[in-house]
C-alpha cells in the first residue's frame, strides 16, 4: 500500500525528507555533545497492567540524543501511559525505564523490587521536561511566575537570574510580551506555549509531549507545533504522542504505532506512512485519512 | 427609652473590649488557618493512619461545642498537671482548636477542587511536597475557597463572645457587667449588638469586593 497519506498515489516530495537532514548529518550518526551518552533514554521489556489489564506489553525503545520519536496509535493503544511511565507518573510493573543510563522509579533490593525514595526519583528524572495535553499551568501565577516558580524554588535561582532565565524562554516560544498575563487571559495555544516555556526554563535533555494539541482549538494547534518544529531543529530530544500525522511525517525521525498495548510497527516517517505494511497500522492510517481527506468527497 | 447620657458613657468601655475581642478573634483565625492547613492536608494524605489522625482531630473538635472545650481547657486542663492559663490564653487555645477543625474541612475541599495534572506537573519541575502545598495548593484553595473561609471568619468572631465563661473581658462580658450594674439592658445588648455588626457586615463587603478581583484575574 502506497502513500497512504497522499491521496491518489501521486506524492510531492514531501518536507520531511529535507527538514531534519539538513540540520543533522545523518540519520544513523546521532549527535554527540561533549562526548555525553548519545542514548538518553532506553526502555527495555517495559509492561504494565491495570488489575487484570495489560495497557502495555513488552516495550522495547531507546531513544538517541537529538532524536525526535513520535508515537501514534488509537485511543487506548497505551501510548500516553506508555509516555507517563518515562516521567514515572505511572508506575510501569516490568522491566526497565532508565534515563541516561540511571534506573527510573524503582531500586533492586534482597527483597525484590521496591519503588525508590522520591528523592532519588526526582534526581533521576531531573533532565526530563513534559508537556501535558491539559497544559497545566498555575492559574494563580503569571506566565512568567508559572516559568520562574521552579527555577526559584528548585535550582535556587535569585530573583533576577529567575527572571531573566523566564523572560527568555517566554521569547522563545513568542510570549515575551504576555509575561505579566495569567493563564485565564492567554488563549490555549498561548498557554501550551508557556507550558513548553517552563519545561525548557530547566534545560533537560529530553521533552516528552503527551498530546500537547489536543486540547486546542484547531486555528490555535499551528503556533504550538511551530514551537516544537523549532526545538527539534534545535536538536531537542524529543518523545511526542501526537494525533497530528502531519507534524510525525514532518519532523520525526521515527515514529512508532502502538496498539493494544505493543509496538505493531516503527520505522521512519516514510515507512509507516507510505510503506505500512502492517494490517492493523492500515487500517489506522485508513481511518485518519477517511477523516481528514475532506477534499476528495467534495462536491464539485 | 434610651439613657444618651449613659450611653455615651458606656461606648468607650464597649470599644476597649470591642478590641480585645478583635484580638483573641483573630489570633485564633490565624492559628485555627494553620491547623487547618495541616489537618486538611492529612485528611488527604496517601497515608492512611494519617488520614485517619486528621478525621480524628476534626470529629473530637467540631462534635464537641466550643462552650464545653473553653470550659474544659480553663477548669479541666490545670487539674492535670498543665500550667494555669489565662483567660486570654484559654480563649485563644479554645477558639483556634475549633475554628481549625472547620478550617480543615474547608481547606479539604480547596484542595480537591485543584486539578491533579497541576501537581504532577510541580511534581516532575522538583518541587517538594512542602513547597506544593505553600506556593500551589493553599494559595488556590484560599482563593476557591474564600466565601467560606469569611463565612468562618464571622462565625469565629461571633462564637467568641462564648469566651466571656472563661473570664475574659471581651465584648460580650463587658456588656453584661454594664448592664447588671446600670439595669439598662436593652441599651446595652442593642450596643453590644451593633459593635459586632460594625466588623462583621464590613468584613463579608471586603470579602465579596476582593472576591471579585480574584475571579476577574484568574477565572
Amino acid at each position: 500500500m502506497n502513500s497512504l497519506l497522499i491521496p491518489g498515489g501521486k506524492a510531492p516530495a514531501p518536507p520531511y525528507e529535507t527538514t531534519r537532514e539538513t540540520t543533522r548529518k545523518s540519520l544513523d550518526e546521532p549527535m554527540k555533545t561533549n562526548g555525553e551518552q548519545s542514548t538518553v533514554l532506553t526502555l527495555s521489556q517495559v509492561g504494565k497492567s491495570f488489575g487484570n489489564l495489560r495497557v502495555l506489553k513488552g516495550i522495547e525503545l531507546q531513544v538517541q540524543r537529538s532524536e525526535v520519536v513520535c508515537l501514534i496509535g488509537p485511543s487506548g493503544s497505551g501510548k500516553s501511559t506508555l509516555l507517563r511511565s518515562m516521567a514515572f507518573l505511572e508506575e510501569y510493573d516490568e522491566g526497565e525505564i532508565r534515563i541516561e543510563g540511571q534506573l527510573l522509579g524503582w531500586q533492586d533490593t534482597d527483597k525484590g523490587r521496591r519503588r525508590a525514595p522520591q528523592s532519588q526519583i526526582n534526581q533521576v528524572r531531573r533532565n526530563v521536561g513534559m508537556v501535558f495535553q491539559q497544559f497545566n499551568l498555575w492559574p494563580h501565577m503569571t506566565a512568567l511566575g508559572n516559568v520562574c516558580e521552579a527555577l526559584r524554588r528548585v535550582r535556587k535561582f535569585s530573583a533576577d537570574e529567575a527572571k531573566k532565565r523566564g523572560m527568555a524562554m517566554l521569547e522563545k516560544v513568542g510570549l515575551g510580551h504576555k509575561a505579566e498575563a495569567y493563564p485565564a487571559q492567554l488563549s490555549g495555544g498561548q498557554q501550551q506555549r508557556v507550558a513548553i516555556a517552563r519545561a525548557l526554563a530547566m534545560e533537560p535533555h529530553i521533552m516528552l509531549f503527551d498530546e500537547p494539541t489536543s486540547a486546542l482549538d484547531p486555528e490555535l494547534v499551528g503556533e504550538v507545533l511551530q514551537v516544537m518544529k523549532t526545538l527539534a531543529k534545535e536538536g531537542m530530544t524529543m518523545v511526542v504522542v501526537t494525533h497530528e500525522m502531519g507534524f510525525a511525517a514532518q519532523v520525526a525521525d521515527s515514529v512508532i504505532f502502538l496498539d493494544q498495548g505493543e509496538i505493531v510497527a516503527r520505522g521512519t516517517p516514510r515507512q509507516i506512512f507510505h510503506n505500512a505494511e502492517q494490517p492493523r497500522l492500515q487500517q489506522f492510517l485508513q481511518n485518519y485519512l477517511d477523516r481528514n481527506a475532506f477534499w476528495q468527497d467534495a462536491k464539485p | 427609652m434610651f439613657d444618651w447620657p449613659l450611653l455615651q458613657q458606656n461606648a468607650p468601655l464597649l470599644l476597649g473590649a470591642l478590641w480585645v475581642t478583635l484580638q483573641v478573634s483573630m489570633a485564633a483565625l490565624v492559628f485555627g488557618f494553620v491547623i487547618g492547613i495541616v489537618v486538611g492536608s492529612l485528611r488527604l494524605s496517601p497515608v492512611p493512619l494519617l488520614r485517619r489522625m486528621g478525621g480524628a482531630y476534626i470529629f473530637v473538635f467540631r462534635g464537641i461545642p466550643l462552650l464545653v472545650q473553653l470550659l474544659f481547657i480553663y477548669y479541666f486542663l490545670p487539674r492535670v498537671g498543665l500550667p494555669n492559663v489565662s483567660p486570654t490564653a484559654a480563649a485563644i487555645i479554645g477558639l483556634s482548636l475549633a475554628a481549625g477543625a472547620y478550617i480543615a474541612e474547608i481547606m479539604r475541599g480547596g484542595f480537591l477542587a485543584i486539578p491533579g495534572g497541576q501537581l504532577e506537573a510541580a511534581g516532575l519541575l522538583g518541587l517538594s511536597d512542602a513547597q506544593m502545598l505553600m506556593r500551589i495548593r493553599v494559595p488556590q484553595a484560599v482563593r476557591l475557597t474564600l466565601p467560606a473561609l469569611v463565612n468562618e471568619m464571622i462565625l469565629l468572631i461571633k462564637a467568641s463572645s462564648l469566651v466571656s465563661v472563661v473570664g475574659l473581658a471581651d465584648l460580650t462580658r463587658t456588656a453584661q457587667n454594664l448592664a447588671a450594674s446600670d439595669y439598662m439592658f436593652v441599651q446595652d445588648y442593642l450596643m453590644l449588638a451593633g459593635f459586632y455588626c460594625l466588623i462583621n457586615v464590613p468584613l463579608a463587603y471586603a470579602a465579596s469586593l476582593l472576591e471579585r478581583r480574584l475571579k476577574e484575574r484568574t477565572a
